[in-house]
């Protein structure tokens, strides 16, 4: 675990008005939680026009009118070293998902691929554990760590032109679910009907950094 | 004024911009949303935000009051109410029933006069700024219209013929009776670049071409991003990149070597190698290249690049003053 967070990590300008915190890969979910309480921290602080994790990384944007760069990386890199891995209470977000026929019209390709039944893949989608690593792509889309690598399947050669809104995909050693209606390559094994953006909430989307996500079968 | 008398205060009826036609693409934009990002809410608002801006002051409205981007038209919109109008970025053909008008100047609008915008002579987009400014509802802290998202602007969606725009005329037209224009800023085929994070990891060709080479604005470009045409950049290094944050500017090269811009639309998170940032005060000059144009990237650094802001906000308090006196 120190030697984790032993490595070092990089501080740099992007652009004018951009400042980013970067961790080496392999991605780790130590580095991660130490950029979600950075990001914590930096939000506290106010007086930012964005804090956006990434996948173990962090982007701070600032106007860089009241301040500059060199003084934005001096305070991350002194923010970091003081950083701990917050404890998360992770909350457990259940979403119900109609696999197959209509709803997951790639599901069976999917099986083929892993040499499953459609009915085991079910089972070990739904059977993992999801953590929500960052948001990003569309608003509301969770970028999911645990996927069971035997699910994992290549992207569509040919991205379909509207993925509808709530559809639950793989794509490569991802998974995940899209919002809102847009094109995309991913394999789609099913759809929920859960809102999971909504823009006139206080808090518009369903899913945070650091939630747990289980998939329920209907 | 007590309650009881705001309250007895008949309610007017609100000013309206009809559409009687609605041009492609014609969106609601303001300067755009932030404070979202990290849920993955683009920035949206006009691509050529200092344009905007200048509409919005010659109509004495705030810069964050929203506007119309428009790009292909004709486009006619009929005013209910006196107003004053600017519409600014672009020099385009346009009349208000029947009198040109100019590209950088403010009109006055009486009841049921119709602005027709047949489309832009040189650069892209226009920028309509109406005194009182579009007062659609805010979502998330803008009124800029989020087209892959479908919300924003007018009912998240691009202008439809019928549409009633909402014209908040309180503020509006007493001081805009006298027609008075501004310059505007001068488009030059060059835009100052700041190395990006994954400059290093393009070898000393692939540098040298993205700096010496003449890039093309492809067919293929939209308000997500600008899509180059040129000789491709062949990255050194190899290996994905873990997806990190990216913004209106930052210059991504995908695996086959063309690089595309990203704008105001693009999503907040990517994965490509970033050979560069288009510095703030140039990244406006896209917005009004059309496709088939050629400029070129010069390399800049960040005292020219807070030097560039400051010449503008310079700019803007001149306008300022010489208009309001203040």
């Amino acid at each position: 675990m120190t030697a984790l967070l032993s490595k070092p990590m990089s501080f740099y300008l992007l652009g004018e008005n951009a400042a980013v915190i970067q961790g080496c890969a392999p991605a780790s979910l130590i580095c991660q939680r130490r950029l979600w309480s950075l990001a914590q921290q930096l939000r506290v602080l106010g007086g930012y026009r964005e804090v956006v994790p990434g996948m173990n990384n962090l982007t701070l944007v600032f106007d860089p009118e009241l301040t500059n760069g060199a003084a934005q990386l001096a305070l991350l890199a002194d923010l970091w070293d003081r950083s701990e891995a917050q404890d998360f209470t992770s909350r457990t977000v259940p979403i119900q998902v109609n696999y197959g026929g209509e709803f997951g019209p790639d599901l069976e390709l999917v099986a083929a691929h892993a040499g499953l039944s459609p009915e085991q893949v079910i089972a070990a989608h739904t059977a993992a554990e999801y953590l929500v690593y960052f948001l990003g792509f569309q608003p509301g889309f969770a970028y999911l760590g645990g996927l069971p690598p035997a699910l994992a399947t290549p992207r569509r050669a040919t991205p379909r032109l509207s993925v509808p809104a709530g559809s639950v995909g793989i794509g490569g050693a991802q998974t995940g679910i899209y919002p809102a209606a847009s094109p995309g390559g991913w394999q789609l094994i099913g759809r929920s009907s859960l809102t999971l953006f909504d823009p006139e909430l206080a808090q518009p989307s369903l899913l945070q950094p650091g939630d747990l996500v289980r998939f329920v079968s209907l | 004024m007590n309650q009881r008398q705001a309250k007895s205060k008949p309610k007017r009826k609100p000013a309206t911009l009809e559409v009687l036609r609605a041009g492609i693409q014609t969106t609601v934009q303001d300067q755009g949303r932030s404070g979202y990002r990290h849920l993955g809410v683009a920035q949206s608002g006009a691509l050529d935000a200092p344009a905007l801006l200048l509409a919005n002051r010659l109509v004495n409205n705030p810069g964050h009051f929203a506007g119309l981007e428009m790009v292909v038209g004709p486009i006619a919109l009929r005013f209910s109410d006196a107003s004053c109008l600017a519409i600014c970025g672009a020099d385009f053909d346009a009349d208000l029933d029947g009198v040109a008008l100019r590209s950088g100047w403010r009109v006055y609008a009486q009841p049921g006069q119709v602005l027709t915008w047949r489309g832009a002579r040189q650069g892209m987009r226009a920028y309509l700024a109406v005194a009182g400014g579009i007062a659609v509802p805010e979502v998330l802290g803008s009124r800029s219209t989020d087209i892959a998202a479908q919300f924003g602007g007018f009912m998240g969606r691009a202008l439809q013929h019928g549409d009633q725009l909402p014209i908040d005329v309180v503020a509006a037209a007493a001081r805009c009776e006298r027609s008075v224009g501004c310059l505007q800023r001068l488009w030059t085929p060059e835009l100052r670049v700041l190395p990006g994070p994954e400059y290093a990891e393009f070898g000393a060709q692939a540098q040298q071409a993205f700096w010496q080479q003449a890039w093309g604005v492809s067919h293929q470009s939209n308000r997500m991003g600008y899509r180059l045409e040129g000789t491709p950049l062949m990255r050194a290094a190899s290996g994905d990149l873990l997806s990190h944050a990216v913004m209106p500017g930052v210059i991504q090269v995908p695996p086959n070597g063309l690089p595309i811009v990203l704008l105001a639309d693009a999503q907040a998170t990517g994965g490509y190698p970033r050979i560069g940032v288009v510095i703030a005060a140039d990244l406006w000059k896209l917005a009004q290249a059309r496709p088939g144009t050629r400029f070129c990237f010069i390399q800049s650094d960040l005292a020219q690049a807070q030097a560039a802001q400051k010449k503008w906000q310079q700019e803007q308090y001149r306008l300022e003053w010489s208009l309001y006196g203040r």
